[in-house]
């Protein structure tokens, strides 16, 4: 049967998945967002892994607020993406250290 | 069986199109593939009776977030070459910290004493049981007001998103009708009173 | 009364005020009218309290005037204590003082800081009023140290002269070592007895005698010891007593008017008049009175020694007054309080007439001090030389004169006092030595200033040609305050001797104790002031004097070439004398340097390598190269930070499934 467990296991791959996409290309702020996108949707698989386990709906309304946040977060990421291209032609992550201490 | 058979090919196809999102050289094929995994996922969001949610991730996520998603990546003149440059030389890195990360994750999961390994799949779902509607009595009763919140902040990343791009170019040409509308005859034309020229 | 002693102190300091702020606008009259006014003002009131008190019998006034701070039970005021020896004090002030204001009138005539001068010296009467005046000891200490300030201003008042710069802050820096011990003194007093006023102090007085206080850890020390003594060497720094006499030849430095109303007649006896005000205290402590004899009759004697061989005509004068004031410390070290405020009364006015005749001399010969460039001025300058006689006459005690009063009296006082009756072999050693110093100081005192005399005003005339062409008397302003002194400098002493020594003028003011009354003792034996007079040819004292005189006038007018021999074949001794008895070195070379060096030390290994180079450097660069390591994990790219947490969160999950 397919239970808490298998869902668990691939949520769990595709969370270590995003993180090596985060490691890997670390050098493309699209696919760094697009990464913490699927890192997102792997917490939601737990969400409703354990919502389902526990026969309990707050875990569901959670990952609707997680969407929600989501989707504003892409849009405004997105938004700042394109800000930062228009100014500096480019949306290299090694051009971007003013935070250098 | 069949269920088993189901979940462990969608889930398949779910990891590979993962994995075309982190190795794929273009991002518009990086995009697609994502668009691929948040079918699958949905899919199998489907097979845990989370019906609301999954129709939710196709609508909400495959519908806008990943179509702004191609619209920015197809917007922006994104020198590819570049960004992908050096792949190879942080991917043994990512791989080994990726499987380190899940030889945690599987020990924490399936090793017993914690308390959930083995429970042998979910309990059924009482008769005549509406996914949407038992949602909908708990977001709208007990979690209105984090639900209005939600929506201020969809209101705040349309603001902050217009805001952020939205800029003003000088020299462009525009018509101000107010002004049109209330102009008078006597503010476009003179009447101008002058002898009449002598013949030379 | 309340109305006029507050008028009798803040006259001269509104003066000063109107003079020191205002000098520019009310111009150098406006500047010297308001002060000799303000000044003036003072001594007139001065003189009727001191009336009332004389011949009205009005009691002693103990008033309270403002509470200024009170602490912990401590009350810190501002009161007036006036009984007899503050009138007496008040009126010797505020004389000298007037006198000085009108001398400077003259003295000062081209100088650019002439309202300056006028603003300090009324500032200078204000503080010594409120020293004389209080009532309790932090005002004392505010007159004190207010005293030593102006002292301090008007030594350098030429502030441009190098040497008048160093001369000051010499005066200031001696008279800070006395009054640490001062300040010391009072401390131990408001720890015993928990009071800063006169009454209440001296009330307890035989409760302070009977403690002991361990300044040393396991050596138990009479308390009344220990303050006395620490309050007198206050008293010495400020009435130059060896070894801090060291900086009154050197304030010889600002200008006459000063060293006459100053460092001859007012501020340097208030160390006196402390110790006398102070006697109840003293007169319970013999080992503190030991003590001062002892220093009183060293500097009387071995400063005395030092005027021989000056030949600055102020230094000299300047050492005759650290011997007398040695003299009126060795009479408050025999007990004979009154002899001492006498003698400080007569000598107030006969060594303020010397200064200023000194002054006037020196005005003449166009600031030239050295009396080795004078001589024969006598017949230029008849005023002058007449006062100056009767100062000189004064000073070396000729019988009649004021100094001859006090002086003999004060000899007669160490000869009587409780030392000579002393059983302990201790007690007679220091009789003897007071009394012979004094004795011997008398000739000693003659001998100098009769030097002096004859070599300034007899003899040849060995100033240059251009200054003898313009040699002359000088103006009233100098001439009418000299002939003024000069008056009380004869006289005084013939009708006040009686009633301020033998019929108790001083009553309550000044305590004696019974068995140290030698005053009292000498009164059974007093038959007026003929009697001595007829008495005296019968003394050692007046065959001294008399022989000091002779061997002025045989050594510097008849022989004069015998005194150059003596000083190339005894040069050691001359040397000695000319060095001071090393006792600038002692000080200069010897703390101040000291002190410098350490000082020197402390700030280039203290200061500089440990606090500097160690501690606050050494942090900020210890704290720059963390960073500096710290700073390389800063990239400031977002995947190195992405990177960190993902670590961080690999490190937390190992921790969570293998370590827990």
């Amino acid at each position: 049967m397919i239970g808490l467990e298998h869902f668990l296991t691939l949520a769990a791959m595709l969370f270590v998945l995003s993180i090596a996409g985060i490691i890997i290309n670390r050098r493309n702020l699209i696919l760094l967002l697009m990464c913490v996108e699927l890192m997102l949707l792997a917490v939601n698989f737990n969400f409703i892994a354990f919502s389902r386990h526990l026969g309990d709906e707050t875990g569901q309304i959670f990952v609707f607020f997680i969407l929600t946040v989501a989707a504003a977060e892409a849009a405004i990421g997105l938004a700042i993406l394109v800000v930062l291209f228009r100014n500096r032609r480019s949306i290299a992550v090694q051009e971007l250290n003013t935070l250098k201490g | 069986m069949f269920q088993s058979i189901m979940f462990y090919t969608f889930a398949l196809i779910m990891l590979g199109a993962a994995t075309g999102v982190v190795f794929s050289r273009n991002p518009v094929h990086a995009v697609m593939f994502l668009v691929l995994t948040f079918f699958q996922s949905a899919v199998l969001w489907l097979m845990a009776e989370a019906e609301f949610l999954a129709i939710v991730l196709v609508l909400v996520y495959v519908g806008a977030v990943m179509v702004l998603f191609l619209f920015v990546v197809m917007m922006l003149d994104v020198n590819i070459e570049a960004a992908k440059r050096g792949l190879t030389r942080y991917a043994p890195f990512g791989i080994g910290i990726a499987l380190l990360m899940v030889v945690q994750l599987m020990q924490l999961i399936w090793s017993r004493g914690h308390g959930f390994a083995g429970t042998g799949g979910f309990a059924a779902t009482p008769e005549g049981y509406s996914n949407t509607k038992a949602l909908g009595a708990v977001l709208y009763t007990e979690h209105v007001y984090a639900f209005e919140i939600a929506a201020v902040i969809l209101l705040l990343a349309i603001v902050a998103a217009i805001t952020l791009t939205m800029r003003k170019r000088p020299g462009i040409k525009v018509q101000n009708i107010a002004e049109q509308v209330a102009v008078r005859a006597k503010d476009r034309i003179r009447v101008v009173k002058m002898d009449a020229e002598k013949r030379q | 009364m309340y109305g006029y002693y507050l008028t009798i102190v803040l006259a001269p300091l509104a003066a000063a005020i109107i003079a020191g702020l205002a000098g520019r606008r009310i111009g150098r009259a406006g500047s010297h009218w308001v002060t000799i006014i303000g000044v003036g003002l003072s001594f007139v009131l001065s003189s009727l309290v001191l009336k009332n008190m004389f011949w009205g019998g009005a009691e002693a006034e103990n008033i309270h005037v403002y509470t200024w701070a009170v602490t912990d039970g401590l009350r810190m005021e501002v009161g007036f204590l006036v009984d007899r020896l503050t009138a007496l004090m008040m009126l010797v002030v505020t004389f000298v003082s007037l006198m000085v204001h009108i001398y400077t009138i003259g003295y000062m005539r081209e100088d650019p800081g002439y309202q300056r001068f006028f603003s300090y010296i009324a500032l200078f009467t204000f503080s010594m009023l409120m020293l004389v005046m209080s009532n309790n000891f932090l005002q004392l200490f505010f007159g004190w140290e207010a005293v030593g300030l102006v002292s301090y201003l008007l030594i350098g008042f030429w502030f441009k002269k190098e040497t008048a710069i160093f001369a000051n802050l010499k005066a200031f820096l001696v008279n800070r070592v006395g009054d640490f011990g001062f300040i010391l003194g009072i401390a131990g007093i408001v720890t015993i007895t928990g009071s800063l006023d006169y009454a209440e102090v001296f009330a307890s007085a035989e409760s302070i005698a009977a403690q002991n206080i361990e300044v040393f850890p396991g050596t138990p020390w009479n308390a009344m010891t220990v303050i006395c003594i620490l309050l007198f060497i206050g008293a010495m720094g400020k009435s130059a007593q060896a070894p801090l006499h060291v900086w009154l030849p050197d304030s010889m430095e600002g200008p006459t008017p000063i060293s006459a109303l100053i460092h001859a007649a007012t501020m340097v006896t208030a160390g006196i008049y402390m110790v006398a005000r102070m006697s109840p205290l003293f007169e319970l402590s013999t080992a503190a009175l030991g003590f001062v004899i002892i220093i009183g009759a060293v500097t009387a004697f071995f400063m005395g020694l030092l005027g021989i061989v000056q030949n600055d005509i102020k230094r000299v004068v300047a050492y005759s007054t650290l011997s007398q004031l040695g003299y009126m410390t060795v009479a408050l070290g025999a007990s004979a309080y009154s002899a001492a405020i006498f003698h400080l009364m007569t000598h107030a006015f006969f060594k303020a007439l010397l200064f200023l005749a000194a002054g006037s001399v020196i005005i003449a010969l166009h600031h030239e001090q050295d009396i080795r460039k004078m001589g024969g001025i006598r017949k230029y300058m008849p005023i002058t030389y007449w006062t100056a006689l009767v100062g000189s006459l004064a000073l070396i005690g000729f019988p009649g004169s004021s100094g001859f009063f006090s002086k003999d009296l004060l000899i007669e006082a160490v000869k009587e006092s409780h030392w000579h009756q002393g059983p302990t072999v201790g007690d007679q050693i220091t009789y003897w030595i007071a009394y012979l110093s004094v004795l011997l100081g008398v000739f000693v005192t003659a001998l100098y200033s009769f030097r002096m005399f004859f070599l300034v005003f007899h003899g040849k005339e060995r100033m240059d040609a251009e200054t003898k062409s313009h040699l002359h008397e000088t103006s009233a302003v100098v001439t009418v305050p000299l002939i003024l002194l000069a008056i009380p400098a004869a006289l005084i002493g013939w009708f006040t001797v009686g009633p301020v020594l033998f019929e108790n003028y001083f009553g309550d003011a000044i305590f004696v104790s019974e068995n140290q009354d030698v005053i009292g003792h000498m009164a059974a034996a007093w038959h007026g002031s003929m009697a001595l007079l007829m008495h005296t040819v019968r003394t050692p004292v007046f065959w001294l004097a008399a022989s000091g005189v002779f061997s002025a006038w045989f050594l510097y007018l008849k022989r004069p070439d015998i005194p150059q021999a003596i000083q190339s074949k005894m040069s050691g001794i001359y040397t000695l004398l000319d060095r001071k008895y090393y006792f600038d070195d002692l000080w200069i070379k010897g703390f101040a340097a000291g002190g410098r060096s350490f000082g020197q030390f402390l700030y280039q290994r203290g200061d500089q390598m440990i606090i500097d180079g160690i501690l606050v450097d050494g942090t900020a660069k210890t704290v720059g190269r963390l960073a500096g390591v710290m700073r390389q994990i800063q990239t400031g790219y977002l995947y190195t930070y992405a990177f960190a947490m993902i670590i961080g969160l690999t490190a937390l999950l190992g921790w969570l499934v293998w370590l827990r």
